[in-house]
């Protein structure tokens, strides 16, 4: 296993140190460093070649898609189980839906995840509900939406988004963000082979920045269950995808200072680990949230609610949250914007000093 | 959208440099790109020069992505739609005879008796249950009346392995594929034998056996399903399509948009009915759409489609009989607009008389009866009586009050039903409202229905 921080510190500010834990299955024989990019294909080409019922479709998802994700797959799987879709997003995710509910893995590319918008309607009203509406009689349990999200430096309103509390609003689906390219793998493959329909966000800063040591063959990351990443004592944080290297980086700087941050990813953020934070900010006393979706409403209110009611007597200071501003989302001033390390630190600093 | 990856740079300049060469009158790119200069047309001279630079522009094309383009000198644009609309295909006139030298797929005197019967039924269902609205005894209604024929004429030409998304104003292609009256009574009062578990408002029903997706109330959203269904179909090498149903409003939604496009682009095998009814509740199709109906709008994404009667039995029949085999033998969407009118209100909770004249409503309810026009080519063929008429209409009637009685008395479905089936697996949350509820329930007992068994 590599160091904690061996390569990444190295390769850029973004880059993210791999998991502690190794997942039952996986040899450690067959590591390969990949970025999350390659290790999000490697996902799809193994469900594309482990169950001859899946797609993989978007807007130009054929020529391997403008992140590279698809790269190879069509020319392996051929045209008509990897396709370009017209570009239309509630086109597509009602495609996927109709393709799912037939018994098929519909694994959909959005582009972005600023373009989500469109399909908002064929998720929540037709994708969540089509089991439950049914009485179980259908499901799309099949559909995986992937789509990039986040900032990444340069994107401006609309290539920068974290949407994911709209859809945390919504009964019978999923909604995971995996922090590195082993946590990308194997959550997507578990994504994709979970019998409901998931909006799995992948963190478009890391495709490139982030390589970790990923097991080669077929493994699977369970939903629902967050990792602690680093064991602490002062202070629980919580996050999710991207913004969990930056928090890392301000648990090191807090550590230098004397206090023990302990950090929890939290992987699926419907339905998500309640039982794991809770345990943690028991021990800790303290909690902070950070995400860069905006402040208000962002699942990080709902995280805060939640431990408050269940660890009011323990808590020695409010929850802290470090998360994007209440702003659309800035081009220049995406550095002010951003929930940024020595914001974070000086919030640790604020809640163990309380 | 917009790719922040992928430049649009190179396309850009490339509009840049046509509009730059369109607008200059150079000689040397006159053929290719003629400067729109009126002055041209005020000699003859000019005219001459104009028509050898026509037959110089048939020779040239523009070898464009996705097809070669010819060129023409002449700035003409293209209309809003035809001044002649396209016409309806009908089979039979308005007094239930066969219209002279109309080509249609022959109806056996079995299919066409079990088809009138149908439409009785689907009637009859519709007044009892409407009534047992207006009764209060079930909170909504929406009857298909008017609709009847489009209803079951396009069910009895389909396969039943054929997949069905429907909109909700298809009851009629449940009850051809065999779903009981009993279940439709009992979706309709929500109770524990309800297939959808009284999740969702009266008359959202769905069978997985019967091939009939479960209703949703949003508009057009079953239509980009469809063409995913499809695509599964075609990809399984199954011989099958799928039908979808959608009325004139849907149209106007995107998701319409999307499912032309997407089917026509997938070469998926679905057959796309919308019911041109008129109305969309309140809105008139003049008030919905400036194009000539829908059938048109096919054309545009590479569809086929074809303007049917909707009220023509015969005509319906043969059109998604036909459909059905292009899009199963050739793998290709078709879209069928079939002219009907809603007879009933949008739904109990509308009164139509409030926006479109009562003479309109008569029109079609007496003279473009579709049912009766039916029912005079089955009668005129000697395949059906009064006597069997009376008998249908009173054994229905009875089996509904049965249905209704039985439906009645029925257990609401149980309160583990709030909460299975969200997911495949109840999570953690959901058990915990859960146990909180039931806390709540047993403290204040009167504040839940008594009826939902705990």
């Amino acid at each position: 296993m590599l160091t904690k921080f061996g390569r990444w510190v190295t390769l850029a500010s973004r880059g993210f140190s791999t998991t502690t834990s190794f997942q039952k299955g996986a040899s450690e024989e067959g590591l390969k460093s990949l970025n999350l990019c390659s290790a999000i294909n490697q996902a799809l080409h193994i469900a594309l070649d482990s169950d001859p019922r899946s797609y993989v479709f978007g807007e130009d998802v054929s020529f391997g898609g403008v992140f590279r994700c698809t790269n190879g797959l069509a020319e392996q799987f051929g045209k008509k189980r990897v396709f370009n879709t017209p570009l239309c997003e509630q086109g597509i995710v009602g495609f996927g839906i109709g393709l799912a509910a037939m018994g098929n893995r519909a694994i959909a590319e959005i582009q972005f995840a600023d373009y989500i918008f469109p399909a908002f309607d064929q998720i929540v009203n037709e994708a969540a509900k089509f089991r439950y509406r049914s009485g179980n009689q259908f499901n799309c349990g099949g559909l995986t939406i992937r789509t990039p999200y986040g900032a990444v430096g340069h994107g401006g309103h609309y290539h920068s988004q974290s949407p994911e509390a709209f859809f945390c609003h919504v009964p019978g689906i999923k909604v995971v963000i995996p922090r590195s390219p082993r946590q990308a793998k194997g959550l997507l493959l578990s994504c994709i082979r979970d019998p409901n329909p998931i909006v799995f966000f992948e963190p478009k800063w890391l495709y490139r920045l982030a390589v970790e040591e990923v097991p080669e063959g077929d493994y699977m990351l369970p939903l629902s269950e967050a990792e602690i990443i680093r064991q602490g004592s002062d202070i629980t944080l919580v996050g999710w995808g991207a913004q969990l290297s930056t928090m890392e980086q301000a648990c090191l700087d807090a550590e230098k200072e004397g206090i023990s941050c302990e950090l929890i990813d939290l992987k699926t953020l419907i339905p998500w680990d309640k039982e794991t934070v809770e345990a943690s900010v028991k021990k800790t006393g303290r909690l902070l949230v950070s995400h860069e979706a905006p402040i208000t409403g962002g699942f990080g209110a709902e995280i805060s609610a939640s431990i408050v009611e269940r660890c009011f007597s323990r808590l020695e200071a409010p929850v802290a949250r470090i998360c994007g501003l209440d702003t659309p989302f800035p081009l220049v001033f995406e550095p002010f914007y951003m929930p940024t390390r020595n914001k974070i630190v000086d919030a640790i600093k604020s809640t163990v000093n309380y | 959208m917009a790719s922040f990856l992928l430049g649009r740079s190179r396309i850009l300049t490339h509009h840049k440099t046509l509009s730059v060469l369109a607008a200059s009158s150079s000689s040397s790119y006159s053929s290719l790109f003629p400067p729109f200069s009126f002055s041209r047309h005020e000699s003859t001279k000019a005219q001459a020069q104009l028509e050898f630079e026509h037959e110089d522009d048939r020779n040239q094309v523009i070898d464009f992505p996705g097809g070669k383009v010819g060129f023409t000198s002449e700035m003409k644009f293209i209309s809003e739609s035809v001044q002649k609309r396209i016409p309806c295909y009908r089979v039979l006139d308005d007094n239930g005879e066969l219209v002279k030298y109309s080509s249609y797929v022959q109806v056996s005197k079995e299919m066409a008796v079990k088809m009138y019967s149908n439409m009785v039924t689907l009637q009859t269902m519709d007044n009892v249950l409407y009534e047992v609205q207006r009764q209060g005894r079930i909170s909504f209604y929406l009857t298909s009346t008017g609709e009847e024929v489009v209803n079951i004429a396009s069910a009895a030409a389909l396969s039943p392995d054929d997949i069905i998304l429907p909109q909700y104003r298809e009851p009629g292609v449940l009850l051809w594929r065999g779903f009981p009256l009993q279940q439709f009574v009992h979706q309709c009062f929500g109770n524990t034998h309800d297939f959808g578990k009284g999740r969702q408002m009266p008359i959202h029903y769905g069978s997985n056996k019967l091939n009939y997706f479960t209703v949703s109330s949003p508009i057009a959203t079953q239509l980009p399903q469809a063409v995913g269904a499809a695509y599964s179909l075609k990809m399984d090498g199954k011989s099958a399509c799928a039908v979808t149903y959608c009325g004139d409003g849907s149209t106007s939604e995107g998701d319409f948009h999307a499912a032309m496009n997407f089917a026509a682009v997938m070469d998926a095998p679905v057959v796309f009915i919308c019911r041109n009814n008129g109305w969309a509740i309140s809105t008139p199709v003049e008030e919905q759409f400036r194009s000539d109906g829908i059938v048109v709008k096919g054309k545009a994404y590479g569809i086929w489609g074809i303007r049917v009667d909707g009220n023509d039995a015969l005509a319906v029949y043969s059109a998604v009989h036909t459909a059905r085999e292009i899009a199963t033998r050739e793998k290709r969407p078709v879209l069928i607009e079939a002219l009907t009118y809603r007879v009933g209100h949008h739904s109990t909770s509308d009164d139509s008389t409030k926006y479109r004249p009562i003479d309109e409503i008569e029109y079609w309810k007496m003279e473009r009866n579709s049912v009766n026009r039916f029912k005079r080519w089955v009668e005129g063929n000697g395949w059906w009586s009064d006597k069997d008429e009376s008998e249908l209409r009173s054994s229905v009637r009875k089996q509904l009050v049965e249905a209704i009685q039985v439906a009645e008395k029925a257990q609401k479905p149980p309160l583990e039903d709030l909460f299975n089936d969200v997911y495949d697996q109840i999570p953690s949350n959901l058990h915990e409202q859960e146990t909180l509820l039931r806390k709540t329930i047993e403290k204040h007992p009167k504040d839940y229905p008594s009826d939902v068994p705990l």
